[in-house]
C-alpha cells in the first residue's frame, strides 16, 4: 500500500527531490502523454480542520506531482487587525485557527502586553497556562480521532471527539464560551475558576486517561494502521531546519525542541514534564508521539490545577482600553502549540492602531513545502493519512 | 552575540542594531547584501530555522521593509533583519535557495504586496487570492470596506450603527434610549 520512497523517476524526467537540500521544482510533466492523470483531493477533508486542496499527478495510483491550494478561507486577518483598536482585535484573532484559538488568544495579548510593558498578575498566568493546555487536550482528541479515521477506522473517531465535548464544557463553565472563547485578553484574562471546577475537570482528565488507553489498544495495535502508517512520509532529521518543520513531526523523529522547555513561558517552568521524542518520523510514529503527548498534557492540566490560586487579580490594571494606545515598538512572541511554534509578529507606531501583525502558524511549511515532498512516491489510498499524519490547519496559513 | 553584531556592522555595514529583548534583536541592512547576509547567518552563525517573512507597508515613507525572522536553536536567540525597499520598483534577491518554505512565503508577498522575487518558483501562481484583478491588497491603500460594498453591494443590517443610538431607536423606542 505504500512507498516509501520520496524520490522516483519516469522517463527521462527526474521528479520529486533528489536530497533534502535539494529545493529545486519538478520538471513539468507532459500531460497529453496520456501517462498520467490529474487529480483534485479537497477541498473538503474529514481530517483536517479547515479547507485546502491537493493537486496530484498520478502515474497509475503512484503520486508524482502534488501541489497544495489554499485560499479556501482567506478573511484578511491581518488586514482586518490594522483597522481595528488594540482591545477590539482580540474578538478577531480567535479565529485564525479555529481548533486552537487560545494560543492566538494569548499570544496578540502578550505582544500587546511586552510592548506596553504590561505585568499579568500570576493567577492569570496560571489561568492562561490552564487554558492553553486544555485547548492542547481538546485539539489532540479531536487530530487522533482525524488520523485514525483516515485509515479507514471509524470506531476511535466517535470516541475522541465525543469526549472532546466534555473538554469543551469545561470550556464553558471557565469561559462561557465552547469554540471561540475570548478569554485571554490583554491584561490577563476575564474570569477567574467557578466554583466546583477543579473537581469536574479532573473527573474529566480520570475518563480521558482511560480513553487514551482504549484509543492505544484499539487504534494503535491494530495491524492494518500499523501497515499503512509505518513508513508513510519519513521525515528525516535533516530536512528540519531547511523545511522549518517544528512540533511533534521534529520531534518524532529525535530532534529534542519544545518552546515549553527552551524559551519557558507563561508557568511552564515551574511544572514538571519531559520532552518526549521519537526515532523515525512516519504517520505511525507521528501519531504515538501525540498519544504520549496527549497523555502529558492531562498531567500539565492536573499540575495547573493543584497550582492555580483560587483567589487574587485576574487582570493588570489596564489604561481605559477604548481610547487606548500602545507604544511604538516591535517584538515577535511564540508558543509550543500542539503542531509546533505559533507566532506572533507585532509593530506598533504609537497610535491606537496596530501597524502590523503577521501570524506564523507551523501549517504554512507543513502544508506546502513539507507535504508537497513527501507525496511523491506515495499510494493514493495513503495521501489522506500522511496529510492529517502532519497536523495542519489551513486557516493558519491564510490569515 | 556583541561579536557577532560587531561583525555585522563592519561586513555587512548593518545599521539600527536594536535589542527587542534578551531573546531578540532586529537590525537593518542594504537590500544589495541582504541575501549574502543572511546566507551567512544561516551557514556560519547556526541561524538556521526561518521564522517567517513578513512586509510593512510604510506607505507615508514610499517604501517596503521587508522582515526576516532567524532563530539561532542553540543560543535561543532570534535575529529580525530589515530590508527597506521602494514601493515603486518593489522587488528583492530570492532567498528560495535556502529554506524550502522561502518561495511560498515570497509568493504570498507577490500577491498581497507585489513585490517581485526574480527567480523564485512559480512566483506567479495565485496564492490565496484566485483571479485576483485589484492592487494587491495588503498594501495600505487598498481600502478593503469600499471594495466590499463595490463589489458585493449593500446589505441589509451590514451598516456601522453608533450603539447608543442604535438602542435609542430600535431596542429602547419607549424609554428614550436609557437603561433604568
Amino acid at each position: 500500500m505504500k512507498q516509501s520512497t520520496n524520490s522516483i523517476r519516469t522517463g527521462s524526467a527526474s521528479i520529486g527531490h533528489a536530497s533534502a537540500l535539494d529545493f529545486a521544482q519538478p520538471e513539468p510533466l507532459d500531460m497529453a502523454s496520456g501517462k498520467y492523470v490529474k487529480l483534485w483531493q479537497g477541498p473538503q477533508h474529514p481530517g483536517i480542520t479547515g479547507n485546502m486542496s491537493l493537486e496530484l499527478v498520478l502515474e497509475g495510483d503512484t503520486i508524482i506531482d502534488c501541489k497544495t491550494h489554499v485560499g479556501y478561507l482567506h478573511r484578511g486577518f491581518e488586514k482586518l487587525m490594522e483597522r481595528r483598536t488594540f482591545i477590539q482585535n482580540f474578538t478577531v484573532v480567535c479565529r485564525i485557527a479555529v481548533p486552537e484559538p487560545t494560543f492566538n488568544e494569548y499570544l496578540y495579548s502578550h505582544a500587546v502586553e511586552e510592548i506596553s510593558g504590561i505585568e499579568i498578575p500570576e493567577r492569570a498566568i496560571w489561568l492562561r497556562t490552564l487554558n492553553l493546555e486544555l485547548m492542547r487536550l481538546a485539539s489532540f482528541l479531536m487530530w487522533i480521532g482525524g488520523m485514525s479515521g483516515a485509515f479507514g477506522q471509524y470506531t476511535v473517531p466517535n470516541w475522541t471527539l465525543a469526549y472532546r465535548d466534555f473538554v469543551l464544557d469545561l470550556f464553558e463553565e471557565m469561559t462561557g464560551a465552547r469554540i471561540y472563547h475570548m478569554y485571554i485578553v490583554p491584561g490577563g484574562v476575564r474570569a477567574g475558576l467557578p466554583d466546583g471546577f477543579r473537581k469536574r475537570a479532573r473527573d474529566v482528565m480520570d475518563g480521558a486517561e482511560k480513553l487514551l488507553d482504549q484509543v492505544e489498544r484499539v487504534m494503535f495495535n491494530n495491524a492494518v494502521f500499523k501497515a499503512r502508517s509505518k513508513g508513510l512520509g519519513i521525515i528525516s532529521p535533516d530536512m528540519i531546519d531547511p523545511y522549518g518543520i517544528v512540533g511533534p513531526n521534529a520531534r518524532a523523529c529525535g530532534v529534542s525542541r519544545d518552546l515549553r522547555k527552551d524559551e519557558p513561558y507563561l508557568a511552564y517552568d515551574q511544572l514538571d514534564f519531559d520532552v518526549i521524542t521519537g526515532s523515525d518520523s512516519d504517520a505511525y510514529e507521528r501519531a504515538y508521539l501525540r498519544l504520549q503527548e496527549t497523555r502529558q498534557c492531562i498531567s500539565l492540566i492536573r499540575q495547573c490545577l493543584d497550582h492555580t490560586p483560587g483567589d487574587g487579580a485576574f487582570q493588570a490594571d489596564m489604561p481605559n482600553v477604548l481610547h487606548w494606545k500602545v507604544p511604538a515598538g516591535e517584538t515577535y512572541v511564540k508558543a509550543e502549540c500542539t503542531r509546533g511554534e505559533y507566532g506572533y509578529y507585532m509593530v506598533t507606531d504609537g497610535s491606537e492602531f496596530v501597524r502590523r501583525v503577521h501570524v506564523r502558524g507551523p501549517s504554512y511549511t507543513h502544508a506546502i513545502a513539507v507535504m508537497e515532498r513527501l507525496a511523491v512516491g506515495n499510494n493514493i489510498a495513503d495521501i489522506a493519512g500522511l496529510m492529517v499524519s502532519l497536523h495542519t490547519y489551513p486557516p493558519e496559513i491564510e490569515r | 552575540m556583541n561579536t557577532l553584531l560587531e561583525r555585522l556592522q563592519r561586513d555587512f555595514s548593518v545599521s539600527e542594531i536594536t535589542v527587542r529583548k534578551p531573546t531578540m534583536t532586529t537590525l537593518k541592512v542594504d537590500r544589495d547584501i541582504a541575501e549574502r547576509l543572511i546566507r551567512e547567518l544561516r551557514d556560519r552563525e547556526t541561524y538556521t530555522h526561518l521564522n517567517f517573512i513578513t512586509c510593512i507597508d510604510y506607505i507615508e515613507d514610499g517604501i517596503f521593509t521587508l522582515v526576516y525572522m532567524l532563530h539561532n536553536y542553540e543560543l535561543n536567540h532570534t535575529l529580525g533583519i530589515h530590508v527597506d525597499i521602494s514601493r515603486d520598483q518593489a522587488e528583492m534577491t530570492s532567498i528560495h535557495t535556502l529554506w524550502a518554505q522561502a518561495w511560498t512565503y515570497q509568493r504570498e508577498l507577490r500577491e498581497m504586496y507585489g513585490i517581485r522575487f526574480p527567480g523564485s518558483p512559480r512566483l506567479d501562481e495565485d496564492f490565496c487570492l484566485e483571479g485576483w484583478d485589484q492592487i494587491p491588497p495588503m498594501r495600505r491603500e487598498f481600502d478593503t470596506k469600499k471594495f466590499s460594498e463595490e463589489r458585493f453591494g449593500h446589505r441589509e443590517g451590514r451598516d456601522n450603527e453608533v450603539p447608543r443610538e442604535h438602542m435609542k431607536v430600535e431596542l429602547y423606542p419607549n424609554r428614550g434610549g436609557d437603561e433604568k
